[in-house]
């Protein structure tokens, strides 16, 4: 509770979990709210926002509710966002893991591999996946992720590195624990901490990728993205800029709050360090 | 041999395997992708089933997949990235064409972060924990959670739409005839909106881990030195907080190239700057995954040499950098 608390008491922390409180909501109760499909046609075409109160957005080129989509939208950016990260975090962890605690050879090919991956454009590989494999929310997911899990494989590596050495790991290998087993059940738990404290650059760059992927029109064609509307409204850009600049204000307050959030934990957690 | 030297042959030895890992892992992409290179031939030229058959034996496509990877590496080494389909001209000639104007686009727009960035950095490292600090500080948070195509499209609303400063895409004006300086001139103005909205994004970062670096540099016990000596508040900032702040900025220089690649690629598309950016989108429309591969290849070479430079730009700056190598 004290921990809460103490979160809570940064102004960047209580800004963040407003704004990422309010999104949440908005992508569990987008079917209660706008049931059906948010792609279908509601009302005449290129309804400015603020004039109709069954549609407070107004609508797209096509009479789409602008509101349903930003609700829908909300579901999308925040699933792939989080998966996406959290596939990152999963694979740089092994990977760290598996470089740091075995070393010689392996370290050597994992992390050439990680140089690899880091001399790429992230954004550019993550287009070729797309574009190769076909666009889809799974796809879209393992498309960030793999451009995204280098920073934590090298902190994790570093971790493990200096908790190798450590004395109970030496105890887990005179009890004869398979070198496997070690480094996944006594190792990796205590190396966590500070690769999880990138969750939130992670997810912030995951969300910001998904929607330049979708506003290139390489996101799942089935779904409603932020980056996908400001495409949309792109093309109306001259009549109707409110069409591209509404989804653009929510992706920057939903970044904005998961950098703050995270701002927020790292205070909070940099402050029980100091005290404990 | 001399430190800078020493440096730069470790680092040429590990970049050979970091391109091969590249090289393997896009040839892998290349592979997975639906249809191959005579597909490709065949339908910008056209030609008949011997026709197909007589290339795909030609050119080694029905060898072992590792024959194949031999050969694509033979090929690579000979600079030879192949044939595109959409431009139907060879791969290399298109992306030659294309570089230059991205190697502009990114030069300004980090002259621009980095200048600025550092600027506004030190503007607000100056006095932490003030109000302009902590202004700047949030400020440049909410910079950082703006994407650069929507930036770019704000902008153009701002300028290109509604004030007519500035023109809404291009490199040039069409059919101008301008030549000499009328026609930098045109090609500046024409890219002051890109350099921004890819620019303005990376700002933040610059302005974050100067500011960070400075207040972590006025702990140290040489500004204590310094301030017993009784220097100008202005000359502590300067030569000794802020300037021991920078060097970290300039690792984050090559660091940043890749990503700012990356970025030039969706800021190139709302701008129609016809760079190596809006080649990359033109290849995955056309689906031309030799070109995007090709795409992919060269950026990863020119991040290779820009963290190269910034390497031994580093180990002039710093003499502690690979110092204990050159003593071994």
């Amino acid at each position: 509770m004290s921990v809460v608390r103490r979160f809570l008491r940064t102004p960047e922390a209580i800004a963040g979990t407003i704004i990422l409180a309010a999104l949440f909501a908005m992508a569990l109760s987008a079917s209660l709210f706008f049931p059906g499909d948010p792609q279908a046609i509601a009302g005449p075409a290129l309804l400015p926002p603020f004039q109709d109160w069954s549609l407070p957005l107004g609508t797209d080129r096509l009479g789409r509710d602008v509101l349903a989509e930003l609700f829908h939208g909300a579901r999308t950016s925040l699933a792939v966002g989080l998966a996406a990260a959290a596939a990152a975090l999963v694979i740089g962890a092994i990977v760290g893991t598996l470089a740091g605690f075995a070393g010689g050879l392996v370290d050597e090919i994992l992390m050439r591999t990680t140089d690899a991956f880091q001399t790429v454009p992230g954004f550019l590989l993550a287009l070729a996946f797309v574009s190769v494999v076909g666009p889809s929310l799974s796809v879209v997911v393992m498309a960030i992720a793999l451009g995204a899990w280098t920073g934590p494989a090298r902190v994790a590596r570093a971790e493990v590195l200096s908790i190798r050495e450590r004395d109970y790991v030496a105890g887990a290998r005179v009890i004869g624990m398979h070198p496997l087993e070690i480094a996944f059940r006594e190792v990796l738990p205590n190396a966590l901490p500070p690769v999880l404290a990138l969750s939130s650059v992670i997810v912030a760059a995951a969300i910001l990728t998904e929607a330049a992927l979708s506003f290139l029109g390489l996101g799942d064609p089935n779904r409603v993205t932020w980056g996908g509307m400001i495409a949309e409204g792109r093309t109306v850009l001259r009549t109707a800029p409110f069409l591209s600049i509404i989804p653009g204000v929510t992706l920057v307050l939903t970044v904005l709050g998961v950098y703050l959030a995270g701002e927020g934990v790292v205070e909070t957690t940099a402050v029980r360090r100091s005290l404990s | 041999m001399t430190r800078p030297l020493i440096l730069l042959r470790r680092r040429l030895v590990g970049s050979i395997f970091v391109l091969l890992i590249v090289i393997i892992g896009s040839f892998l992409l290349l592979e997975a992708a639906p249809g191959d290179a005579v597909d490709a031939y065949i339908v910008s030229t056209g030609g008949d089933a011997g026709m197909i058959e007589l290339l795909r034996h030609r050119w080694g496509l029905d060898q072992s997949e590792l024959t194949r990877l031999a050969n694509y590496l033979w090929a690579l080494l000979h600079l030879d990235l192949g044939h595109s389909v959409t431009f139907s001209r060879p791969i290399r000639e298109i992306i030659l064409e294309r570089l230059p104007t991205t190697l502009i686009l990114m030069g300004s727009a980090t002259a621009l972060s980095f200048g600025l960035g550092s600027a506004l950095g030190i503007y607000a490292g100056a006095r932490p924990g003030s109000f302009r600090d902590r202004f700047l500080s949030i400020g440049s948070l909410a910079l950082y959670a703006v994407p650069g195509f929507w930036l770019g499209l704000v902008l153009i609303v701002i300028f290109a739409v509604d004030l007519r400063w500035l023109p809404i895409g291009g490199i040039e004006s069409l059919a101008s005839d301008k030549t000499g300086l009328a026609r930098t001139a045109d090609i500046a103005t024409h890219l002051v909106l890109p350099v921004s909205a890819l620019g303005f994004i990376y700002l933040a970062l610059y302005l974050r881990m100067m500011r960070a670096g400075m207040a972590e540099a006025w702990r140290q016990d040489f500004v204590l030195a310094a301030r017993s000596r009784g220097l100008s508040r202005r000359r502590i900032v300067l030569a000794h907080v802020a300037r021991n702040a920078l060097l970290p900025l300039v690792t984050m220089l090559g660091l940043q190239s890749a990503q700012m690649l990356g970025g030039s690629v969706v800021i190139e598309s709302v701008f129609a700057v016809p760079g190596l950016g809006r080649l990359a989108q033109e290849a995955v429309a056309g689906r031309d995954t030799p070109l995007l591969l090709g795409i992919i290849l060269t950026s990863a070479v020119l991040v290779i040499v820009i963290n190269l430079v910034v390497d031994l730009a580093y180990a002039f700056l710093d003499p502690r950098v690979g110092a204990s190598e050159a003593g071994a």
